[in-house]
């Protein structure tokens, strides 16, 4: 059983820590060692959240080391730019095409990177960045707050493991009367990486 | 079975089947979630305190009166606490008492670095350290037998990284052992609990001959292990860092500390005996290595590893490189690209309260003494409208202090409604009393809302959904004897502006709620407004309110509607009337 180490990256109230939280119940579900980690700064809203997730035959520290993550989930394009030190070579970056602004930029005091030089970045340590529309398929499905499912339905085909232990964790852990919406997200995710 | 939970997560559970049947905390990142989880199990009685003392005190007198009892707090609630813990040290209790504490290394929502191992050796209270969920919940439950054991309280540290991980518990179905069918009866015993000097005399013998007797059972407790390993390196650690250290030494022999005072010195030397080389791998204080190298031992620590910050593998494996204690990984190529990449710190939220009031007290001008809370991020830019923020509470009497230096400017303190029941109380009464002058604003949002919306006595429901008495905060400064309390809302620019003014030229001490409630608690949203980019002229005043759905384009300012709360108060702010409210 080979380990596997996820980085998550989002900002606050884009909801990476249900999304890492279901990655983390997956990997237990899978038959690894899981830990999980949360990096989240003071305010409940707006800043940055990160999220370290770690599979394996045994996993003691619950930080992801540098230069070993296997995948890069960005929910954010800038926020995605932030980690590729901690992608190891032949690794993935998994990103949601959306941009949110931070303060210095709404101000006009400094430039958000283009999506081009964001790519070149991640591509120094990534085999490949994907680009997942998750942000547009969630809010076509009726509620962007399931840019986090599209995004594990995306990342499920590249991981492996039974596509039922997925659902049957998502349906779990999401709220009962959204069940089938973020099943049909999580689809919709496969459908991007399939 | 496994169950994947927090560190918090993992305390709770851990006191709850042990049988921990009080427990009471203030909020404090990053322990709030052990307590708002040990609520929720059946047959418990848990209460958010007005702050950590009493929450000690409440904890300290249910073990007094036979009870288990728990106490959570963040590293600097312990400060707040720590008159409490040493009395209780002193006294001891009928039943166990647990104090679990959470240290927050590179201070991710803290004022300070503080180490609170050092309030083990200070307050001469035995201390162990969990390194993951399972021990989490396990060592709540040694704690309760060490105190009672003992007859001590004992504190479990936690740390950041420990609290909000998740990792696996074994879990069961299986509650704890079941309440006593008879009520508590308390044994009235004043020379143990009433700490007079005559008294105290007598208990501190006691404290001293403890601990030696706990630095015994720490040399066969199974808290503290050797785990075999090459001879060449031997590794001290505790805690989290442990687990890092694992990663980066998977070869050395390791000595894990579960508990991190009293120390096993026989049990070290044994160690230190079978080894050429020790390092000590703490975060923080030098704590374990000062204590080896008292005993004569040689050991490495901090000429390795920082005294600053958290640690993390990568930055044990960089460290142990240098030092030369392993060899360098293969590593991928250095990345070449030196993309500029702003950083998004955290802001307050669209539709905040606080962010109208401190707009207003930047026009005014004005010497803003702060406290802790959602509120402090006012300091920053673009507001820059606060000056000085040290610990709960402390903004009323720094903006007396200041008042009686003489200083010209106008001064004002301000803190929230959970700041101001903490320990708000006492500062007032004390400008009342020695004749300040000092206007104290309470920016009150009805919510301890940084920690995550905890209820507080002001907010009429406790931890556990029942309802309480409201403690008002205008009735409770017009009682100590205010007579200048004016309330209003900060939306309302201009009668803000008005008080304001109205109280700095009084020559009273007078209090401003300034009432608005969290919009993230009460979920209010309106429909956002728009920019006319006719009439906008980009000037940027809007932009000067810090609000992150305020964008700056290239001729005029755009309105991300998808973030925007619709709170108005750009509308308020702009000169030419460019944004129109819908």
């Amino acid at each position: 059983m080979k380990n596997i180490d996820f980085l998550m990256a989002g900002v606050g109230g884009q909801g990476t820590i249900l999304a890492s939280n279901i990655l983390a119940e997956v990997g237990l579900q899978l038959g690894y060692d899981v830990k999980k980690a949360e990096v989240h700064g003071m305010a409940q809203r707006g800043g940055q959240v990160d999220s370290h997730i770690r599979w394996g035959e045994k996993v003691y520290s619950p930080l992801v080391e540098e230069n070993n993550a296997d995948y890069l989930i960005g929910f954010e394009m800038l926020e995605a730019a932030r980690f590729p030190h901690f992608l190891k070579e032949k690794s993935l970056a998994l990103v949601n095409d959306y941009r949110i602004n931070p303060p210095l930029v709404n101000l006009g005091k400094a430039n958000y990177p283009s999506k081009k030089e964001i790519e070149a970045l991640l591509l120094e340590r990534a085999d490949k960045v994907l680009w997942v529309e998750g942000t547009g398929i969630a809010k076509d499905l009726g509620n962007p707050a399931m840019i986090g499912v599209v995004l594990l339905g995306a990342l499920s085909n590249l991981v492996g493991g039974d596509k039922e232990a997925w659902l049957d964790v998502i349906g779990r852990m999401v709220p009962q009367k959204f069940v089938e919406l973020n099943k049909k997200a999580f689809n919709a995710g496969r459908e991007v990486s399939g | 079975m496994k169950k994947l939970m927090t560190g918090n997560e993992a305390f709770a559970y851990g006191a709850y089947l042990h049988g921990v049947r009080v427990a009471a905390a203030y909020p404090g990142t990053p322990s709030s979630e052990i307590l708002a989880n040990y609520a929720n199990y059946p047959g418990v009685f848990a209460e958010w305190s007005p702050n950590e003392k009493v929450a000690l005190d409440v904890a300290i007198g249910a073990a007094y009166a036979g009870t288990r009892a728990m106490s959570t707090l963040k590293h600097v609630g312990l400060n707040v606490a720590a008159d409490s813990l040493f009395y209780a040290v002193y006294t001891g209790l009928k039943a166990g008492l647990v104090i679990v504490c959470a240290d927050d290394p590179n201070m991710h929502s803290s004022q300070n670095e503080q180490d609170n191992r050092n309030y083990a050796k200070f307050a001469k209270c035995p201390m162990i350290e969990p390194s993951d969920s399972e021990e989490a919940k396990q060592f709540v439950g040694v704690a309760l037998d060490m105190s009672e054991q003992f007859d001590t309280p004992v504190i479990v540290r936690s740390v950041t990284r420990l609290s909000h991980s998740s990792t696996p518990v074994n879990y069961t179905d299986e509650g704890p052992p079941p309440p006593p069918e008879e009520p508590p009866a308390y044994e009235r015993d004043p020379q143990k609990f009433v700490m007079v000097p005559a008294n105290a005399r007598r208990r501190h013998p006691v404290v001293e001959e403890r601990l030696k007797e706990l630095a015994e059972f720490a040399e066969t407790t199974p808290l503290n292990y050797i785990e075999p390993g090459s001879s060449k390196l031997g590794i001290v650690s505790a805690g989290v860092s442990y687990h890092y250290a694992r990663e980066v030494f998977p070869d050395a022999t390791f000595l894990k500390l579960g508990m991190v005072y009293p120390l096993p010195e026989k049990l070290i030397r044994e160690f230190a005996d079978q080894v050429e080389k020790i390092v000590v791998v703490e975060e923080l204080d030098p704590f374990l290595e000062e204590h080896l190298k008292l005993m004569g031992i040689e050991v490495h620590g901090k000429d390795i590893f920082p005294i600053l910050g958290e640690f993390s593998p990568s930055l044990v494996r960089s460290c142990a490189v240098k030092a030369g204690l392993i060899e360098a990984p293969p590593a991928p190529p250095e990345l070449k690209s030196d993309l500029d990449r702003p950083m998004r710190p955290p802001m307050l939220c669209p539709g905040c309260g606080h962010r109208a009031l401190f707009h207003v007290l930047r026009e005014e001008g004005v010497l803003v003494t702060g406290d802790i809370g959602c509120y402090t991020l006012a300091f920053a830019p673009p507001l820059n409208a606060m000056h000085t923020t040290g610990c709960m509470g402390a903004s009323i009497g720094v903006a007396h202090g200041i008042d009686k230096a003489g200083v010209k400017d106008d001064v004002v303190a301000v803190l929230g409604d959970s700041t101001f029941l903490h320990s708000g109380v006492h500062p007032v009464i004390d400008v009342l009393y020695n004749q300040g002058n000092t206007t104290t604003i309470i920016s009150d949002n009805n919510a301890t809302a940084m920690t995550g919306f905890q209820e507080h006595p002001g907010t009429g429901k406790t931890i556990q959904g029942h309802p309480a008495k409201v403690v008002d905060p205008e009735k409770l400064v017009r009682g100590i004897g205010y007579e200048k309390v004016d309330i209003c809302d900060p939306y309302d620019i201009d009668k803000m502006e008005k008080i304001l003014k109205d109280h700095l030229n009084s020559k009273e001490p007078s209090v401003i709620i300034a009432r608005h409630p969290c919009v993230l608690s009460t979920r209010e949203k309106h429909t956002p407004p728009e920019v006319d980019p006719e009439i906008c002229i980009n000037c940027g005043i809007c932009l000067d309110i810090g609000c992150s759905p305020l964008v700056q384009e290239e001729d005029h300012v755009r309105i991300d509607t998808l973030l925007c709360n619709g709170c108005g108060l750009c509308v308020k702010v702009c000169p030419q009337e460019a944004i129109i409210e819908r």
